[in-house]
């Protein structure tokens, strides 16, 4: 399969191009958000606490009169930069052990998947729990943590990916010549692997922002006054009935992203991933 | 068959192996140590707690031996003590595990009415509108954070319409089925959302499979009525994989609910866990863990006998 008929593909894939259109959209925002933002992060508004959506505050203020959304604009990046890092973190690690078990073989290829059948046996939001407990619960230590926890299904792909190109006659032929096993990985197991690799890393993402917000849910996420729309849904939660706005703009930000995430995910499987085919 | 799966019992045992080294090094990790919680400003716990547990734990041995003398415990069935109640862990679990299950069960149950007719119809009409409706369902159900979604139907229907209760599991006072059955209905709902949408999607897709495969072309080409060709040969053999899949789920048991059950305050596993986490109660956590673990494994073995037994095509090497 040629690298451009894959892209024609997803073109094709209107829910997903519209997706990439939501997603860079709602991002840019995020990212130009010292330019966009009508007031500073931490500004309070005593006059202000808790207003409704109004002109001056489009999206109302919250417990302490900040703007929501200003800090809807400041927490997306958090939430979204933890959603990018933690897939590129989680990705980089399978793909790492599972090219090294599947192109070294042998005894290596034996502990590296025992320990990925280790670590996808252990219950992952647990010990995600357990773990962002021991943490200073900041960005780093949420990307860390979740992207060392999402690997594992990577790395068997990834592996399997190795292996069957490993046993095809061009590969030989590149041994033949002299090539290294890290050449070999770079120059061709890794362009092969790239479809699958692409789809599990963009579902990564949209997976890494919900993860976020469950912990914040469970006072484990990233901590206030550092605003993500995780911990923004945790704080608007006893205020929920009488306050809704306060959940209804975080909730719904982390529901589309995460949904264009998906769409996005779900097109570039129908496009790339050889073995996947859709209706 | 019996042989693949003796062999597969064999490799059960060193990977029980492993996580329990794992799970020990991660409990290890606390800041301060696991026993170092103990002695945490102003908490009370039984002196026969933290002895035991440092006797168990050999705080002065080397980290192998104290993983082995905790290993050997574990092996005899003794997960230990709670630093919080200072009674067994295994009992603790075992309490809380009726409640989890019934939790579990009705969002399977849910799941299974839910995600079939929805599977079914994408499947047999591919890119149609209903697929594709059906197909924004799911998405929505895998995008919505747990918590968010069981915070909304709180809002509406205990809040705002106050025909379902908010939490817990009956009213106080109240001994009723029926009573009970209510506070079922939103954690319930709540928890299958996320099998809803993995479940169909992934019997679409099977179903889509299915339909193009030649013996379905052969029921067809000898003139058996659509109905007949979809029902008894194209949606049985659709459902194998779609089994298995509910048999991998249940693994979830011990995990699955955590945050469904926080938020209903729902007395079951997941709460135990993390009430367990803010006391900092680590024989709670490592027992908790273990058994997923355990849990995740067992199923994975239930899944393959399923799919085997299931599909007489599949043979076991």
């Amino acid at each position: 399969m040629s690298r451009g008929s894959g892209w024609d593909r997803f073109r094709r894939h209107k829910a997903a191009v519209a997706s990439v259109a939501v997603f860079a959209a709602l991002g840019a925002a995020c990212l130009a958000a010292p330019v966009l933002a009508p007031y500073q992060i931490d500004a309070i508004d005593l006059g202000n606490l808790r207003a409704p959506p109004s002109l001056t505050h489009l999206m109302g203020t919250d417990d302490l009169g900040r703007d929501v959304f200003t800090r809807m604009l400041y927490g997306g990046r958090i939430s979204i930069a933890i959603g990018l890092l933690a897939a590129l973190v989680g990705t980089g690690l399978g793909a790492l052990i599972g090219a090294t078990a599947g192109f070294v073989g042998r005894r290596l290829d034996s502990v590296l998947m025992r320990f990925t059948d280790v670590a996808f046996a252990i219950p992952t939001l647990p010990l995600l729990i357990v773990l962002s407990g021991y943490s200073e619960a900041a960005l780093i230590s949420m990307v860390t943590i979740i992207g060392g926890l999402s690997w594992m299904a990577t790395a068997r792909v990834v592996r399997s990916e190795v292996l069957t190109i490993r046993a095809m006659p061009y590969l030989e032929a590149a041994r033949a010549l002299g090539a290294a096993n890290v050449t070999m990985i770079r120059r061709h197991a890794l362009p092969n692997a790239m479809g699958p690799l692409i789809v599990a890393a963009t579902l990564a993402v949209g997976n890494a922002i919900v993860i976020e917000s469950s912990l914040s849910f469970l006072g484990l996420g990233v901590q206030p006054p550092t605003p993500t729309w995780g911990n923004m849904l945790m704080d608007s939660q006893s205020t929920m009935a009488s306050k809704p706005w306060l959940t209804i703009f975080p909730g719904a930000a982390i529901l589309l992203v995460v949904l264009a995430i998906n769409f996005i995910g779900d097109g570039l499987r129908d496009s790339f991933d050889p073995r996947h085919h859709g209706g | 068959m019996r042989r693949y799966f003796a062999g597969r019992l064999l490799q059960v045992v060193p990977l029980l192996f492993g996580i329990s080294i794992v799970v020990f090094l991660v409990i290890q990790a606390a800041p301060g140590g696991p026993e170092g919680s103990l002695l945490a400003a102003g908490r009370f716990v039984d002196p026969e707690v933290i002895e035991s547990y440092r006797r168990r734990l050999g705080v002065d041995q080397p980290i192998y031996l104290q993983y082995l003398n905790w290993l050997g415990a574990v092996v005899r069935g003794d997960l230990g003590h709670s630093f919080a109640t200072s009674r067994p862990v295994a009992e603790m679990i075992v309490e809380r595990l009726p409640a989890t299950v019934e939790l579990m069960g009705t969002a399977f149950l849910l799941a299974a009415v839910l995600a079939i007719p929805l599977g079914l119809l994408g499947g047999l009409r591919p890119q149609s509108a209903i697929d594709l409706a059906g197909t924004g369902v799911s998405f929505l159900g895998i995008a919505m954070p747990v918590f968010w979604f069981g915070l909304l139907l709180q809002l509406i229907f205990s809040v705002k319409l106050g025909w379902l209760p908010v939490g817990g599991t009956g009213t106080v006072g109240a001994t009723s089925l029926g009573d009970h059955l209510l506070h079922l209905v939103l954690p319930g709902l709540v928890l299958s959302t996320r099998y809803v949408a993995g479940w169909s999607r992934y019997f679409r897709g099977s179903l889509v499979g299915t339909l193009r495969a030649d013996f379905v072309r052969t029921a067809r080409a000898k003139g058996l009525a659509e109905r007949a060709v979809v029902g008894t040969h194209a949606v049985r053999n659709a459902m194998i994989p779609l089994v298995s899949i509910m048999a991998l789920n249940a693994a979830e048991l011990f995990s699955g609910a955590v945050i469904t059950e926080t938020v209903f305050a729902w007395p079951g596993i997941g709460r135990l866990f993390v009430q367990a986490m803010f006391a900092r109660d680590y024989p709670v956590l490592m027992g908790v863990l273990l058994m997923g673990a355990l849990a995740v494994i067992v199923f994975n073995l239930v899944a393959d006998l399923l799919y085997g037994f299931l599909d007489p095509r599949i043979r076991y090497e």
